[in-house]
């Protein structure tokens, strides 16, 4: 077998478990955070403190069956959450975890992953028109606006720095962070890549695409079994890109006091920035109550995006300067 | 396995990939599958770039054409009427040969443009640097004309579709 093949394997393989992983250390995560704002124990019963409880949950999930609503297009409807997993796996391949710790070096990594992200809202469409559902369809609509509108002060607050690192790399925007993270440069940009994170990734308080009180479940609502638990894996998987894109334009990815074995120990201060995001993301949940869907689409069209201009713009005149 | 091999097999598949999208967009009655065949038609492209050693464009064409343009598309439609209307209006005989006509039209001045070029290598290719720096300089340099020419096919676009949706409302297609 060919070496390049065998690291592909490899890739694939780890890749894949990192993904499962996540979903079961940001599910406790959430479960329990949430308990705990809330004041009550949250998960105790299976194993210490609940931890073995995912893979409870994942084992129910795989047992039980796929049911293909009346009236649906079953094969649209079996294939939107793979069409939803599948892109959310790739970003993986390229994110740097430490110097030496990445699948694949890429020139455009950024650019790469920003276009699987963006196959998610496809997967969106086609699980909640294919299930022939009206809270599914609605849920759609909901989170398709949502997306398309949140994207544009997305890719706005990231060409910022971009324009300040001239360089669509990964591993270059981390190397340009040598003597500074660029929040410190840029938290505008920073603030508002969050924020629109946020409502990428349909979490509160922008969870209207899935909001129980209105919609049951929004557009996974007819998915039961893998089909729910493929959306779920998505949804985990998307909130750990966001908060790795964010780690490494922003905080300077794995860089930190340097540990032994540095060119692979770098994990670990990228792992603690990227948990400590994702610690806010659930925590802004059970902090602030759902928007509306007016100021919704106000607080992106209205104030997200000409701040996000803005600041390109003051960027694109500083970094002329000097 | 030589890697030869395996990447003509992928070409092959692209190609199918595109064909197979194409006909689905064409031909399907129900928007959705013409969408998702049209998403496919342009992940079958962006594989094609892919094919060509540029990743860059291959990248742009699923983030603008599957991650945007076929999401308008939907979203257009779906807002704006029911698929039964849509069917209905979309299976009159008149249509079918308005299309044919724009269509055989578009593909006759597409052909004799491809026919009676005459082809030079662009100047400036096959040094070999095909770098993304060198691209955006050549766009907004050297090729600068052409580059905002393409921007008004886009405004074309835009009228078009404005003139088409009046026309709708005044024949009372939104009732």
């Amino acid at each position: 077998m060919p070496p390049e093949l065998l690291r592909m394997i490899i890739t694939a393989v780890l890749v894949v478990a990192f993904v499962f992983l996540n979903a079961m250390i940001l599910g406790y995560m959430e479960r329990k955070i949430s308990a705990h704002i809330q004041r009550r124990p949250g998960l105790m019963e299976v194993g210490p403190h609940g931890v073995l409880q995912l893979i409870v949950d994942g084992l129910k999930l795989i047992g039980k069956q796929l049911v293909v609503p009346e009236g649906s297009s079953p094969f649209l409807f079996r294939l939107a959450p793979l069409l939803s997993f599948a892109p959310c796996v790739l970003p993986f391949v390229v994110i740097p975890f430490s110097r030496k710790l990445q699948a694949v070096s890429m020139d455009v990594g950024l650019i790469y992953i920003l276009a699987m992200t963006s196959i998610n809202v496809v997967a969106v469409l086609v699980a909640g028109w294919a299930s022939n559902n009206k809270y599914s369809l609605f849920g759609t609509f909901r989170s398709v606006a949502q997306a398309v509108s949140y994207e544009i002060p997305m890719l706005l607050s990231l060409l910022a720095v971009i324009m300040m690192t001239s360089s669509f790399s990964l591993e270059g925007i981390i190397e340009a962070q040598k003597y500074y993270w660029f929040i410190l440069i840029q938290p505008v940009a920073f603030i508002i890549y969050f924020v629109s994170g946020l409502a990428e990734t349909n979490r509160a308080p922008f969870d209207l695409p899935e909001a129980e009180s209105e919609l049951t479940a929004g557009f996974h609502t007819e998915y039961s079994g893998m089909g729910f638990s493929f959306f779920f894996l998505a949804e985990y998987a998307n909130m750990f890109t966001v908060c790795s894109i964010a780690t490494i334009l922003f905080l300077g990815g794995w860089k930190g006091i340097p540990l032994p074995f540095y060119d692979y120990s770098g994990i670990i201060w990228f792992l603690l920035k990227v948990y400590g995001l994702l610690f806010v993301m659930i925590w802004a949940r059970w902090t602030y109550p759902r928007v509306r869907f007016d100021q919704l689409m106000t607080f992106c069209w209205k104030y997200l995006i000409p701040f996000s201009m803005a600041n390109l713009l003051i960027t694109a005149i500083m970094v002329k300067i000097i | 396995m030589a890697y030869g091999t395996l990447i003509e097999i992928l070409f092959y598949l692209f190609l199918i990939m595109i064909a197979f999208g194409a006909w689905q967009a064409v031909t399907s009655q129900v928007l959705m599958r013409a969408v998702m065949g049209l998403a496919m038609a342009m992940f079958g492209v962006a594989g094609l770039y892919l094919y060509l050693n540029s990743p860059f464009l291959a990248l742009m064409q699923i983030l603008i054409y599957v991650g945007a343009v076929c999401i308008m598309i939907v979203f257009g439609i779906m807002v704006g009427y029911t698929p039964k209307e849509l069917a209905a209006y979309a299976i009159e005989p008149r249509n079918t040969v308005v299309s044919l006509v724009a269509s055989l039209l578009t593909l006759g001045v597409v052909y004799l443009g491809l026919y009676r070029a005459q082809w030079v290598p662009a100047p400036g290719a096959g040094q070999g640097d095909f770098s993304l720096s060198t691209l955006g300089l050549s766009l907004m340099n050297r090729y600068g004309l052409a580059f905002e020419l393409i921007s008004v096919v886009l405004l074309i676009a835009i009228i078009g579709v404005v003139a088409i949706t009046w026309n709708g409302k005044r024949r009372g297609l939104n009732k």
